[in-house]
């Protein structure tokens, strides 16, 4: 379903991403993990057509994105939903206006479709009540749920996630894992989890991906993850074990 | 030694040469570059707008545009009548003095209302509009896209720039004229009711007066230039508040430069356009 191919993005000379090369399949959560400031957000920015690459090309279901009009790429991110790492929700609209967004600039539904749709959106992410407030009004972990409604607004094929579970206490941590799984079982849902957490990377992954040097040196399943020998990896995971046993 | 080091100096002096050159050369560099990255907003808005027309949809929401006609617009008018009553007062007084020294007091009403119409009016209400309206839009667009809202407008397919910038723009745009004609007939009261007490000319005359001497071309020109100013002031804001970095300081610096950029190029087109107008429309 998404393809990128020796992709390379410089930053003022510096190389951000030297050389990406990985896809994704149908219904698989593909988690990327790295070392905070590898590149793993600019990813998902690729994938949203909100960079372009100096190099290599990006593909969605087999359509270059980088070599769309904006009109195509538009046409495409309706397909896309992405949920923020600080949930980028509207400030000035309430969570009602913030999920119908998308559904009254892109689509023709009525008042009242789209009205029963945003309930069914927030039913999905386990809140409900909450239509009439403003985003700073919720807490962080209600703010990335609504965030996560609004992205599931038009049925996206593809959902990207930029540090879902970060800065969030370990229940609404565990409440993100299970709408991820549960979007993959239940809705058929292909996800790409960008995430320097281990405990949400094993929990909600079909594969893992590990960016360092701004290349994928990792691609494989997350027993093959726990195997690897590449010692970035080796680094990562200890840190996970030490926490672990550090905590009774 | 002193050879060493008159050379020294010489080449002291010459360095400051060269950097005070490379800094102004730096300075029209990066003046250029924002005019660039502002006619790029402009066309990209444009596009946008277009590509939605093609689809069969509305460009602009007209709640959005109606409630930003009402900020710009109905939220301005207190202020705009009151600066130009009172500038439209000092005016009349202060023309009124010079002119009683040669007799012609009378002229009064036909200088305020054709000066009033031509330039005080789109000038005023420009540079009321510029700290007040620019200054919000800048304000508001920066602390999104420092939240990242406009991104996540983007990357939902809406058009950051339709959705964002079109309904500003148009609204600062269709406002000016009005505000200018309130600022006109406000400034043009305040100098009514002055010089009928220390000029001694009554009501009914200084209104024949602004009858017979302000023509349709000066009400034109007036017009024109509200527009131009409502357009540059709209997308400088825009521009400003969009192209911010560095989060809250990043906003504040970009809502203070937005209103000394725009008060300055209004005040600049303003020249402009009266050498054009008096060139080429006598």
């Amino acid at each position: 379903m998404v393809e990128m191919r020796a992709v390379e993005l410089t930053f003022s000379d510096k190389a951000v991403l030297d050389g990406v090369n990985f896809s994704v399949r149908a219904e698989e959560v593909l988690v990327i993990m790295g070392m905070s400031g590898s590149g793993k957000s600019t990813l998902l920015s690729l994938l949203m057509g909100l960079l372009e690459p100096n190099k290599g090309s990006i593909f969605f279901k087999k359509e270059n994105l980088t070599q769309l009009s904006r009109a195509e790429l538009n046409a495409v991110r309706m397909q896309i939903g992405m949920v923020y790492q600080n949930a980028a929700l509207l400030s000035s609209l309430t969570v009602q206006q913030n999920i119908a967004l998308p559904l009254e600039e892109l689509s023709d539904k009525s008042r009242e479709e789209i009205d029963t749709l945003v309930d069914q959106k927030l039913e999905m992410v386990g809140l409900k009540d909450i239509r009439n407030k403003l985003p700073s009004e919720l807490s962080g972990g209600m703010q990335k749920r609504v965030g996560l409604a609004r992205a599931l607004a038009m049925d996206p094929k593809l959902v990207l996630f930029d540090e879902p579970s970060a800065g969030l206490d370990p229940i609404n941590s565990k409440l993100i894992d299970d709408l991820i799984i549960r979007l993959r079982t239940e809705q058929k849902v292909t996800s790409i989890v960008v995430t320097h957490e281990m405990d949400n990377a094993f929990a909600v992954a079909t594969r893992m991906a590990f960016l360092d040097g701004g290349k994928i040196v990792f691609d494989g399943t997350p027993e093959e993850f726990r195997r690897s020998r590449l010692p970035i990896i080796i680094s990562f995971l200890s840190s996970f074990s030490n926490h672990r046993k550090s905590t009774p | 030694m002193s050879d060493d080091a008159s050379l020294n100096q010489e080449g002291a002096a010459e360095r400051e040469e060269i950097s005070s050159v490379g800094r102004v050369g730096a300075l029209a560099i990066s003046a250029l570059q924002e005019i660039g990255c502002l006619v790029w907003m402009i066309k990209e808005t444009g596009a946008e707008v277009r590509d939605r027309v093609m689809l069969g949809r509305s460009p602009i929401r007209l709640e959005q545009l109606f409630y930003q006609c009402d900020r710009v617009g109905v939220g301005s008018v207190p202020m705009v009548i009151l600066l130009s009553l009172f500038i439209g007062l000092t005016m009349a007084m202060l023309t009124g003095y010079q002119l009683e020294i040669f007799g012609i007091v009378t002229l009064v009403p036909g200088v305020v209302s054709v000066s009033f119409t031509r330039e005080m009016a789109p000038l005023f209400t420009g540079i009321v509009l510029a700290s007040r309206v620019g200054a919000a839009y800048t304000a508001e667009l920066g602390a999104m896209t420092a939240g990242g809202e406009v991104d996540a407008i983007e990357g939902m397919g809406i058009g950051a720039l339709r959705y964002l910038v079109a309904p500003r723009f148009l609204a600062i745009f269709l406002m000016t004229p009005c505000l200018s004609m309130v600022s006109v007939i406000s400034g043009i009261c305040g100098a009514a009711f002055i010089s009928s007490i220390l000029l001694h000319l009554s009501y009914g005359y200084f209104y024949d007066q602004v009858v017979k001497y302000l023509l349709m071309k000066d009400v034109l020109a007036g017009g024109m230039k509200s527009l131009l100013f409502g357009g540059i002031i709209g997308v400088i804001a825009c521009y400003k508040g969009l192209a911010v970095h560095g989060g809250a300081v990043g906003v504040g610096t970009a809502t203070t430069s937005s209103v000394v950029t725009a008060i300055c190029a209004v005040i600049a087109c303003d020249s402009v356009s009266n050498i054009l107008i008096v060139t080429f429309f006598p």
